[in-house]
Formats: structure tokens, C-alpha cells, sequence
């Protein structure tokens, strides 16, 4: 499309308040993306240091096509991980690929820490640093209401942003993006926290002409049909994510109770048909992608008596619905909700404090933790419990909690129970226990996730294949999937 | 009668921005969602329910009233005609929009005006937004 490639990069230096632009020419074989953000990472990383130590950079890249073709929707964040000290990758959707596209940057680069706490906003006029201390301490939704009067923007621009998890260093906090998406997973919550850095606010109005208007317009179009028309689709912006549940548990392969089983007896309760007819409100789409997957269900809840009711709109999937649902025994969907508000609005990784909550609760009932140093009594299938736990890791009063806040791995280290603790490479498992590839590929991905290399994928089509072509298939996938994620192309996450 | 644009069904809308997308690639033929005619955005926050901003065709356009250099023509069956070359970009559409639903694009000089064109109706998967004959109770 552009003729003369080259990456606008956006550094920006929170210890001195200095910002500045860089154009990369350099940076254009990297594609965008996943590409971009790994050279910029290898650039600036410093592997003799702490995760968070103020030095370490946090990247963000979208990609050349990013908004302006369908279901291209996603920015990546590129870090070292507090969580596993490793390889820190995560993907968000919702409006900030195209806030930053409008804003003209792509890739942005966040180093140093800021003497107190400070929001970012940037635009394609500059970047404010703003002080954040009336905002430090609030939850993810608080903070997003008073974002949304304080900056300009309204809607094309991105609000991204910590909970009190990434404050107080939670290993798993994560970066909430426009309420619904998140930079889930490894740690990037932390490492705002650790940078005193609270939100960034990412805006543009930049005009942007396109090159060769007949061209581009019959690609966009047949793409846009594809999303739209046909059936391929379907089951994304039918039931989204959530109808892996009822899938997964007929293949016995949706992780139970802390994986002591692999299906489920609730599961029809949870399943996404159930979540769909019984409290899906309403679907949501990121920004330039006519699928709408983003699943929004109402939580309705009695918080006082004579029918005092209140309601929130939450975000479901099918990681939600494993990590808070059946991995803790979860038998309804109001439970299922009430973990994932306190997920939410604490802000921390779905995924990670499922598993983390999974390992408590069989560590708890072996022994080798007590009910004295958790203060509750973990069981499944009950809330109260969890959501103490959750809060109490948020504050880390004992070693035991601090340990916990370091992810089940780090648990497992110190108190043991290796073999129920449920983490590959140090990260907690996703949701689907399919088999062998799925274990190597996530063992393997250079993110441990499901999403490296699909192997739950190759599980089901590759069922009979000996274990050498698994292996090609999934080598062969995940240098595809890099492609993918260097043109930020979404791959339902 | 001629169509107009209408945004009856707001509530089933997704906020994929297709339709923002849509106006300013085929009308402006720019990937900025600045120059689309059509804003979609949230009432207050993405808990909220979606708003649609767009012309609502007056029958008897103010924008047009306004314009003292012909550059809009009010349109058999509501909205306006928009002849770019006349207009001089002194914004009194704009203050003029009972709606306030003209932005005005200053590297151009021009308002952004919708033309009624069905566009962005085009590419909504829900068929939010409709092309409709107005009525206006007359």
C-alpha cells in the first residue's frame, strides 16, 4: 500500500519525561507486529536485569493492516515477563490498534519509571505525561470512567490500563484494554506498576489517504463478505469462544477441578449455549472487525436485603469459563461471574489466577499450605473463599501470599506439589487438554500458550498420525501463526 | 422518494466501526475514521449502549439554509447535496446542524457532509443502520 515502507516508532522515556519519534526504515522486513516488536525488544532488553527493573522496555506494535481489513484488530505487547522472567507476549484487541494507527505510531517503546504515578495520553500531537495519583488504587472500571471524562477521543481512541494487581506487583497482573480485552497474560500489569505507570490513553485524528483506492476496495470487500457472508465465521460471533465447553468435555478434554478431572458433570450448566440463552446480553466487536466475538453477559446480583439488586455487564470466553469455571468446580454461571468481576476489576490474568486458585485449593486440602496462613478455607465450587484469596494476594500481608503472587510455579517451588501445580514453561495451562501436542506445544510455544502452535488443534485433526508428523504440524503452525501475529491478524484470543 | 439514513436499531449494534470505515474509504477514500460522515461511539464507556451520529436528512435542512455560497442544496426526500467546489469552508453548516452532526475537516477546508449515499449501510452485519424513506408525519 505505502510505497516506502518504514516503522514510526514512539519512545518514550517515563524516568526523564522525554519523548521521541523514530523513523525506521530498518524495521520494515520485521512486517509489523510480532516482527517489529521482537527486534525493538532485542534492541533495548536488558538480560542481566530484573523484570522490572525500571530499565526494562514495554513494546507495543500493530501491523500494516491493521483497522483497515476485517478482523485485523490486534496490537502486541512484547515484554519480559515478571511472571516466568522469560519471553513476555501478549495480544489486546478492542480500539488500540487503530488508536495508535490514527495516532500514526507503530510501535510504541515505554522505559524508566516515573517518580510518582503518572497516566500516559498520546496522539499524534504528542505525548502528556499526567499525573496519576488520584488514580492510583482504583479498580480497572474506576479508572476507565474517569479516563474517559479527563481525555479527548471519544470514540477512536484506546484506554489501556492497570488494576491494584499491577500496582502491588502481582506476577500475573494484566493491562485491561477498552474494559473488555486485556493483555492477559505473563505479567504486563506488573511491569506497569513497577514503572508507576497507571493508564495510557492513545488517540489520533491523523488523515491517512489510500494509494490505490480500486484495488483496495475490491480486497476489503471480498474479505469483509468472507467475514460476513459465509459460515466461516459462525461459531466466532454465534457463541465465540465459549462453544469450545461443551466440545472439550465430550472429548474429555476440559481441565477439572485443578485437572483431576478432564470433564466436567456442571459442564452443560457453564457451556456457552447455556451462557448464551440464559444471560448473554449482547455482542461486541474490536474496532475494524465485522465478526463481533466479544461475548457480554449481565451478572445480576442481590447485595442487599429487600431486593436490592445491582448489575454488570461482564465479558465471557471460553478461557473465563475453564480458569474461573470448571477448573474450581464452578456449577453455575452466577459463581462463574462473581470471579470474573474480581478478575476484572483487580486486574489480573483470568488464566493464571483460575490455575493459581486450582493449585491453593489441592495444596490446601494436602496439607502442605493451612487454612491458618490463607486465612479461608479454599473449596470448589464455592466463591467467597476465591474471592477472599484474590483480594488478600492483591495485598501480600504474608510470605505465603507473596509467594502467591508470584504464580503457581513460584508456589510450587516453595512449598511443593509440583505435580498438581498445572504451569508449562512456569506459565499456568489454558483450557484445553486435548493431548500430547497440546502439552508439547504450549511446553514449547515461545509463549507457552495454546495459541503458539494450536496444539489442541492438531490433537483432533492429526488424531492418527504418528507423533513426527504432530511435531511438523506444529512447527510448521507456529511459523505460520508468527506471520499472523507480525501482520496482528486476530486469532480469536 | 429518495432514501435517507436511520439508525432505528442501535442496540444490536456491535461498534466494529465497518460502517465508519465504509464512508470514509468510498467516499473519502482515506483510512481515517475522521473523515467518515458517520460516527459511531458510547454513550459512556463500552459498558454503555452505543450511539450512532449521523444526518437526519431534514426535509427542510438548516445546514442548507445557512450556506450563503450554494454549496448545499436540500435533496428531494430530506438531507442535502453537497457541491464541494462551491463551498469556501466557513463552517456555518456546521454551527447551523440542529444535530451538530457536521464536523468540519480543516486540511480540507470542507465540512464532512453526508450525501445520503447508503454507504455505510452496506457494510453493517446487523443492519443497524437502514437506508429509509423519511417519515416525517407529513
Amino acid at each position: 500500500m505505502a510505497n516506502k515502507r518504514m516503522i514510526k516508532v514512539l519512545d518514550i522515556d517515563l524516568t526523564n519525561q522525554k519523548v521521541e519519534t523514530f523513523r525506521r526504515e530498518d524495521l520494515a522486513p520485521y512486517i509489523g507486529g510480532i516482527g517489529v516488536a521482537a527486534k525493538l525488544f532485542a534492541e533495548l532488553v536488558h538480560p542481566d536485569k530484573d523484570p522490572l527493573d525500571s530499565a526494562q522496555p514495554i513494546i507495543f506494535a500493530n501491523g500494516p493492516m491493521s483497522t483497515i481489513f476485517p478482523v485485523v484488530t490486534k496490537t502486541v505487547a512484547v515484554f519480559r515477563s515478571p511472571l516466568t522472567g522469560e519471553w513476555g507476549e501478549s495480544y489486546a484487541g478492542m480500539r488500540l490498534a487503530l488508536a495508535m494507527r490514527m495516532s500514526g505510531f507503530q510501535a510504541i517503546v515505554i522505559r524508566g519509571q516515573a517518580a510518582r504515578p503518572v497516566y500516559l495520553s498520546i496522539s499524534d500531537h504528542g505525548v502528556r505525561f499526567k499525573d496519576a495519583s488520584a488514580l492510583w488504587g482504583l479498580t480497572v472500571s474506576e479508572t476507565g470512567s474517569i479516563l474517559r471524562d479527563l481525555e479527548p477521543g471519544r470514540g477512536h481512541r484506546s484506554c489501556i490500563r492497570i488494576g491494584p494487581a499491577g500496582e502491588k506487583g502481582v506476577r500475573f497482573a494484566n493491562v485491561n484494554v477498552d474494559t473488555y480485552r486485556h493483555f492477559g497474560r505473563l505479567g504486563l500489569g506488573a511491569l506497569f506498576g513497577s514503572k508507576n505507570l497507571k493508564a495510557l490513553v492513545v488517540h489520533g485524528e491523523r488523515d491517512e489517504i489510500i494509494q490505490d483506492y480500486a484495488k483496495y476496495n475490491k480486497v476489503y470487500k471480498e474479505i469483509y463478505n468472507q467475514a460476513v457472508t459465509t459460515d466461516i465465521m459462525d461459531k466466532y460471533h454465534g457463541l465465540g469462544t465459549a462453544i469450545n465447553v461443551n466440545g472439550l468435555n465430550h472429548l474429555n478434554g476440559l481441565p477439572t477441578r485443578n485437572l483431576q478431572q478432564s470433564s466436567f458433570e456442571h459442564a452443560q450448566a457453564i457451556s456457552g449455549e447455556a451462557f448464551a440463552e440464559q444471560s448473554l446480553v449482547r455482542k461486541m466487536a474490536c474496532a475494524g472487525c465485522p465478526v463481533g466475538c466479544i461475548h457480554i453477559g449481565l451478572h445480576r446480583r442481590e447485595f442487599g436485603p429487600g431486593y436490592d439488586y445491582e448489575s454488570k455487564n461482564l465479558s465471557y470466553d471460553h478461557e473465563l469459563i475453564f480458569a474461573l469455571g470448571s477448573f474450581l468446580g464452578m456449577s453455575t454461571q452466577d459463581k462463574i461471574y462473581e470471579l470474573i468481576d474480581a478478575v476484572e476489576e483487580l486486574g489480573l490474568d483470568a488464566i493464571t489466577a483460575g490455575v493459581l486458585l486450582g493449585w491453593i485449593t489441592e495444596a490446601c486440602q494436602k496439607g502442605i499450605i493451612s487454612e491458618e496462613q490463607l486465612g479461608v478455607k479454599p473449596e470448589f465450587d464455592e466463591t467467597k473463599p476465591y474471592l477472599e484469596i484474590l483480594k488478600i494476594i492483591i495485598q501480600q500481608p504474608n510470605e505465603l501470599y507473596q509467594t502467591l503472587a508470584r504464580g503457581a510455579f513460584a508456589a510450587a517451588q516453595r512449598y511443593g506439589g509440583h505435580e498438581y501445580a498445572m504451569t508449562l514453561g512456569k506459565t499456568e495451562i489454558a483450557g484445553y487438554h486435548t493431548g500430547y501436542a497440546n502439552i508439547l506445544g504450549q511446553a514449547i510455544g515461545a509463549r507457552h500458550s495454546h495459541l503458539d502452535n494450536a496444539g489442541y488443534s492438531v490433537d483432533q485433526k492429526l488424531k492418527n498420525k504418528t507423533p513426527e508428523e504432530k511435531v511438523a504440524a506444529l512447527i510448521k503452525e507456529e511459523k505460520w501463526r508468527n506471520v499472523l501475529n507480525c501482520l496482528t491478524i486476530c486469532l480469536f484470543v | 422518494m429518495a432514501k435517507i439514513l436511520h439508525a432505528k436499531y442501535m442496540a444490536k449494534c456491535i461498534g466494529c466501526y465497518s460502517c465508519m470505515l465504509a464512508c470514509a474509504r468510498v467516499i473519502k477514500h482515506s483510512f481515517s475514521l475522521t473523515k467518515s460522515a458517520i460516527q459511531i461511539h458510547t454513550a459512556g464507556g463500552l459498558q454503555s449502549r452505543f450511539l450512532a451520529d449521523i444526518c437526519r436528512g431534514c426535509i427542510d435542512p438548516a445546514c442548507a439554509r445557512a450556506c450563503n455560497c450554494g454549496a448545499l442544496l436540500p435533496r428531494s426526500g430530506g438531507g442535502v447535496r453537497f457541491l464541494s467546489d462551491k463551498c469556501m469552508g466557513c463552517q456555518d453548516c456546521v454551527e447551523a446542524c440542529v444535530v451538530k452532526t457536521i464536523r468540519f475537516d480543516h486540511e480540507s477546508n470542507k465540512p464532512i457532509i453526508c450525501i445520503q449515499c447508503g454507504t455505510c449501510t452496506r457494510f453493517c452485519p446487523h443492519q443497524v443502520i437502514t437506508m429509509e424513506v423519511k417519515d416525517d408525519g407529513q
